[in-house]
């Protein structure tokens, strides 16, 4: 079902509705936030410069750097009183970025959750398991209110002991899990490492997955695990912006819609921040129209995907973005070639005698790039020539996809790190002695 | 006549072989012969012992990439040149080995693994050419 009527209007009533919005934020944090006014004036825009939708590139950007700088409530647009939540990124480097939510916002999140829970299919019928942290991270908590709010039963249990989620999950009959796409598979590969089919011996009929990339081959690989009639979808979202609830896939897979009513989307060449006609793949900016506590303006995301406009099959007109296909701080450059880990992985899962877990490790010897990528054999063999083939149509994969060699490392099952959040692929010890 | 070796596949890193040696351990799994093979990244190893099946079951278990081979053990009289018979006739019958590796040399005769391609080719040679085998 859809959710909100704000789902289907027509292109002129969004942008009048993006319009009224953005000149009303663009008001409110020239007067209230006084690192975005030096900024607008900086430039020397004013808010009664915004007439059109198009006079976006008039606004000065916002980046993750920006928020460490008034760190941490210099770019909220409300007094602290206002504000009924705080949240904060983990900060692996330098300060963490802080997010505060009023009342309203917790409103609209609760909204924008909704509409992607029924996005991938989810109802008041629903038990749904929420194994993302509870804590300072988003996720868990914007799930947990978006599905309450559609009468679905919450099962909170939060990540770690995989055996005890897998107990709440048969015992429960658990219908919908939530979950990075990477632990999903580990909470299956527990499974059947105590004796349970995930497919028959419970009752997961809707993944909503996020928080890291849905690959093709990994949506492919979840299904192997979980189903295949599992409706596996992703979402996408950040805590700067709000959290999840940003966009979701509907069961039509073709991109994640986005709830543009709240957040208006453009594409920027990332490097010279010119705005790119629709359709172009580039890095993802998003000004927060609807939100009282920290409306950003113009944050780049670092994610690279293109929009489509196009009236979807699911009955919605939303703005769809494409699937990721990477952050742009995520991108490796790798002897000159720009090699995104998504890439890897879709090798990596093509080839049947590896698991999907693998980690990718980029070193400098001399003047030169090295590439290794340490896959798991799953596959038993008694034979060197089986794993020398293994090997060399693994890397002969690579070279087609990235155009580089790669030496393949392969592995006993169960070496590589598993991860219950976002997981964490690359070592890059270039810049290391 | 065919008897079941447990192959193992482990990384060529410190305390490797330890491990595999701790799980067969654990489970009571008696080793008569072991030959490792390697890369300079990874090797197999193969593992005669007295419970095959155990010890596989034990080893996938525990997160190791291990399956069950069958292999023929070859009965050779301590005498030069009776590997080397059995050698030649290998080579006659065209019979393709994938590896060998010894298995005992107490007793009257020796005893030796071999891994051959075609198991059924493998027992209608010996059995044709009276090559003494037997089955753990």
């Amino acid at each position: 079902m859809i959710w909100s009527k704000e789902e289907t209007l027509s292109r002129a009533e969004m942008e009048a509705l993006q319009l009224s919005r953005l000149q009303e934020t663009v008001a409110r944090v020239y007067e209230k936030v006084p690192y975005y006014r030096a900024k607008m004036d900086e430039k020397g825009v004013k808010p009664q410069d915004i007439k059109t939708l198009a006079d976006l590139a008039k606004l000065p950007f916002t980046t993750k750097q920006d928020m460490r700088d008034t760190y941490p409530f210099g770019l909220f647009a409300v007094p602290k009183d206002q504000l009924v939540r705080i949240h904060a990124s983990s900060g692996t480097t330098g300060k963490p970025t802080v997010v505060g939510y009023t009342r309203g916002d917790l409103d609209t999140w609760t909204d924008c959750v909704s509409r992607i829970a029924c996005m991938g299919g989810a109802t008041s019928k629903d038990v749904a398991q929420i194994c993302f942290g509870y804590g300072m991270f988003t996720g868990a908590l914007g799930l947990h209110y978006g599905l309450e709010n559609i009468g679905a039963a919450i099962v909170p249990s939060s990540t770690g002991n995989s055996e005890k989620q897998l107990m709440y999950m048969k015992d429960f009959n658990t219908s919908l899990l939530v979950a990075t796409p990477s632990y999903a598979l580990r909470l299956a590969e527990v499974a059947r490492e105590t004796g349970i089919d995930p497919k028959t011996d419970l009752g997961v009929k809707i993944a909503l997955v996020g928080s890291e990339l849905l690959t093709d081959a990994m949506r492919e690989e979840m299904h192997n695990a979980w189903g295949r009639d599992v409706l596996i979808t992703s979402n996408y979202g950040m805590s700067e912006l709000m959290g999840p609830g940003v966009s979701g896939e509907c069961l039509e897979h073709c991109g994640m819609h986005i709830n543009e009513d709240y957040f208006l989307p453009e594409i920027i060449d990332s490097v010279t921040g010119e705005v790119l006609p629709a359709g172009e793949k580039g890095e993802l900016v998003i000004t927060c129209i609807k939100k009282e506590g920290l409306p950003l303006i113009r944050y780049r995301t670092k994610d690279v995907t293109r929009l489509f406009y196009e009236p979807c099959a699911c009955g919605r007109t939303t703005c769809r973005m494409e699937n990721l296909s990477g952050r742009s701080d995520d991108m490796l450059k790798i002897r000159g070639v720009n090699v995104f880990p998504g890439q890897i992985e879709e090798v990596v899962l093509s080839v049947p005698e590896l698991g999907p877990h693998y980690e990718i490790i980029v070193e400098r010897e001399g003047y030169t790039d090295k590439l290794t990528v340490r896959v798991e054999l799953v596959k038993a063999t008694d034979s060197f020539a089986e794993l020398q083939r293994i090997e060399q149509t693994t890397r002969n994969k690579l070279k087609v996809v990235l155009g580089l060699d790669a030496k393949i490392r392969l592995e006993s099952p169960n070496t590589l790190q598993r991860f219950e959040g976002k997981a964490k692929r690359i070592k890059d010890l270039r810049n290391q002695k | 006549m065919a008897s079941k070796q447990i192959s193992v596949f482990i990384e060529n890193r410190k305390g490797r072989l330890g491990e595999v040696l701790d799980v067969l351990k654990e489970n009571a799994v008696n080793i008569l012969s072991l030959s490792i093979a390697d890369t300079s990244e990874y090797g197999l190893l193969r593992i005669i012992s007295d419970a095959p099946q155990k010890g596989q079951e034990a080893l996938s278990k525990a997160g190791f990439s291990a399956m069950l081979t069958d292999v023929v053990i070859l009965q050779v009289p301590h005498t030069p040149g009776a590997l080397q018979n059995i050698l030649r006739v290998i080579s006659d019958e065209e019979l393709g080995i994938e590896y060998m590796y010894g298995l005992s040399v107490a007793g009257e005769e020796a005893s030796i693994v071999v891994k051959p391609s075609d198991l059924e080719k493998a027992n209608a040679v010996f059995e044709k050419h009276q090559v003494d085998t037997i089955d753990l």
